[in-house]
């Protein structure tokens, strides 16, 4: 055994194209365990896009992904997805609890119906995203931020080892950022690895410990620390920003500030 | 009712609850016209199948309907992904080149000696007087079998309707599970091809299930309750069509389908347009109510802090709060036969003028205090991190005095707490 097939990710030389247009290029990436790591970079750069060919959703024209060693076909029950919410119609018929079971699925396997165990892990999986109380609540009636715990919920319940969350952070209240803040280190105090798609640079500091800036191509990948600098920002941002030049002077002050936090 | 009309009803009812059930899981999954595409699809299959065996029972006949139907649900598969063309323009190809074909082919079968009896042309609007026990048995077996797949593949069928991705990513089949939906779909169409006819069957699929879905928020009642209003539409459409001779049962089932569509639309609770027209007239008055006493407490503790009289005209409410006087005034007499208000006259101009009874301030001081708390709580929402409620309150208390919005006028009146 390899040291490197124990890492909870590792992707060589992935390339995804929508109409012969690559939208990620020889993407090649180890990820250490136990780590929450944020994935940033610009719009269009490819970041679901990364995660969703990570996971055999999107096909991929080349590429070698392997989950603590093995394909992805072969671990889906050790690894979680949190898509976007807006990717599915909130007006379903169901309600909170049925959601979150739905985390199970994937352990009970075809035909056998969720019972009082499921039932039992999805309360857990609510109770660690604060939504217990709207477990018999119809989907319709929650709140956008009380959408993407439900999603979480629904994540944690699967008890994944490690977790791919598109976006949590999008459009969500403060309430629920708390909320999904207090779960990244939760996942990560029990050993989990969490791979975090994330649009926002003020936080990135204060939410991971290491990055990967993506535009199109790996740009930089490593400890926050190291990788989250004015010239690597420049080398992700490029010319999307019309205010580079400001971004990049201003952030070293401001990583200053929120490192002496 | 004579034997044949029986078994006629029980057809129909069987038939009409197999496409409910399944129009459920189509309409959930946003293929709601995809029963449309099959059922026209299914023609040409018809019509080769007699021309291929020369049979006119129901087994080759509705084995080439399905056929057909597979063949048409795999083209759309094909343009969606070999195209850059979208799922609706896929399904409208499908529809129309398949349907045209069908026709065509009708035609040829009409022009053949003896075609002209063959009845095939039963199947563009159905015949559901036809139906004799035999056929009725097939039925019953297609119907048995789509409600059986429906309730064994019920977890996976929940779960590609609301969330196919998420699905996948758990590691189950869910491309496959589509093609069994698919393949449902399919066989609910053959099933009403013969009663109801392809133009028509699209009806049976979505109608009792957009019916059903005002109903109930669960998708393990939705499924039932469309598969019952199927079944009533079936048995209704059968019996009206005894009302007058050459009655059409197929377009009957789908109007009585249609019935129980609007009359849910109407009539539910919860989600039914009458019950929407009185929610929110009661949430108008409530808002309305609110926002009067608001500026009422709000107006009177500023003639307070200034030494005056807390005396406020309608006039006042329309200038400095925005309040139209339209509904203002007969609130305002309302709330004086309720004692929130009394009617006094202001000295200076002798223009009518009102103000809060002590019962009434008491209960304007809690709507100001709510409101004027939620004020400061969307000011420092981050710092919370909790939702607005009765929970937080103990948190904005301090926040309300540092930014000099307590409410002064009426604290600890008597009444206070209620509401």
């Amino acid at each position: 055994m390899e040291r490197v097939q124990e890492l909870p990710l590792v992707v060589r030389d992935l390339t995804v194209a929508y109409q012969k247009r690559p939208v990620l290029k020889e993407v090649s990436l180890s990820l250490p365990e136990g780590r929450l790591i944020g994935v940033v970079g610009p719009n269009g750069a490819g970041k679901s896009t990364m995660i969703k060919a990570i996971l055999g959703m999107i096909p991929r024209i080349s590429g070698d992904v392997q989950i603590y060693g093995q394909p992805v076909d072969r671990v889906r029950r050790t690894v979680g997805y949190v898509p976007q919410r807006a990717s599915v119609d909130w007006d379903f018929p169901t309600d909170v609890l049925d959601v979150v079971m739905m985390g199970r699925y994937g352990h009970l396997g075809l035909i056998r119906r969720p019972g009082a165990r499921e039932r039992t892990a999805a309360m857990e999986a609510l109770e660690r995203v604060g939504m217990a109380e709207f477990a018999h609540r119809q989907i319709s009636q929650l709140s956008g931020g009380q959408q993407q715990r439900v999603f979480l919920a629904r994540a944690l319940a699967q008890d994944a080892r490690i977790y791919f969350m598109d976006e949590p952070f999008a459009g969500v209240d403060a309430a629920t950022e708390k909320a999904i803040v207090s779960l990244l280190s939760g996942l990560k105090a029990s050993g989990r690895t969490v791979v975090v798609v994330h649009h926002d640079l003020q936080t990135v500091r204060e939410y991971f410990d290491w990055l990967v800036l993506l535009n199109v191509r790996v740009l930089a990948a490593g400890p926050v620390e190291q990788v989250f600098t004015p010239e690597n920002l420049a080398r992700t941002y490029g010319g999307r920003l019309g205010n580079l030049a400001l971004l990049a002077g201003a952030m070293p002050q401001q990583l200053r500030s929120l490192g002496g936090d | 009712m004579d034997a044949n009309t029986q078994w006629v009803m029980s057809g129909t009812a069987l038939l009409g609850m197999a496409a409910g059930v399944v129009g459920v899981l189509a309409l959930l999954r946003r293929r709601a016209l995809m029963g449309d595409v099959l059922a026209h699809a299914a023609l040409p299959g018809i019509a080769a199948a007699f021309l291929l065996t020369g049979s006119k029972t129901p087994g080759p006949l509705l084995t080439g309907a399905a056929v057909a139907g597979v063949l048409g649900t795999g083209a759309m598969a094909a343009i969606t992904r070999y195209s850059r063309l979208k799922q609706d323009a896929a399904m409208s190809l499908v529809l129309t080149v398949f349907f045209g074909l069908g026709i065509m082919l009708l035609n040829v079968v009409q022009r053949m000696p003896g075609g002209n009896q063959s009845g095939l042309d039963k199947f563009l609007f159905g015949q559901a007087a036809a139906i004799v026990p035999r056929d009725v048995r097939v039925i019953m077996v297609l119907a048995g079998a789509l409600c059986l797949l429906v309730l064994v593949f019920y977890k996976e069928f929940k779960l590609l309707a609301f969330d196919q991705e998420f699905g996948a990513g758990l590691g189950l089949p869910m491309g496959r599970l589509d093609l069994l939906l698919n393949l449902g779909l399919v066989l609910a169409v053959v099933t009403g091809l013969e009663s109801v006819g392809v133009v028509l069957m699209a009806a049976l699929l979505t109608t009792p299930a957009l019916a059903a879905r005002y109903w109930t928020d669960r998708l393990s009642r939705m499924l039932p309750l469309a598969g019952l209003f199927g079944a009533l539409s079936g048995v209704a459409g059968t019996l009206l069509s005894q009302v007058g001779p050459r009655m059409p049962t197929g377009p009957l089932i789908v109007l009585a389908a249609t019935l129980l569509f609007v009359v849910s639309l109407l009539a539910a609770p919860h989600r039914g347009l009458a019950a929407r027209l009185v929610r929110m007239a009661r949430t108008r008055a409530q808002v309305r109510r609110e926002r009067l006493l608001e500026a009422l407490y709000d107006l009177s503790e500023e003639a307070a802090s200034a030494g005056l009289p807390a005396d406020v005209t309608v006039a006042d409410l329309e200038r400095r709060r925005g309040l139209s006087p339209r509904w203002v005034g007969p609130l305002l007499e309302r709330m004086v036969r309720t004692g929130v208000v009394e009617r006094v006259r202001a000295a200076a101009e002798r223009q009518e003028a009102w103000r809060l009874t002590g019962h009434g301030l008491a209960e304007a001081y809690q709507v100001a205090r709510r409101e004027r708390l939620h004020l400061v709580y969307l000011m420092h929402q981050a710092e919370i991190g909790a939702p607005f409620g009765p929970e937080v309150h103990p948190q904005l208390e301090p926040l309300l005095r540092l930014h000099g919005l307590e409410p002064v006028l009426g604290r600890g009146q008597p009444g206070e707490g209620v509401g």
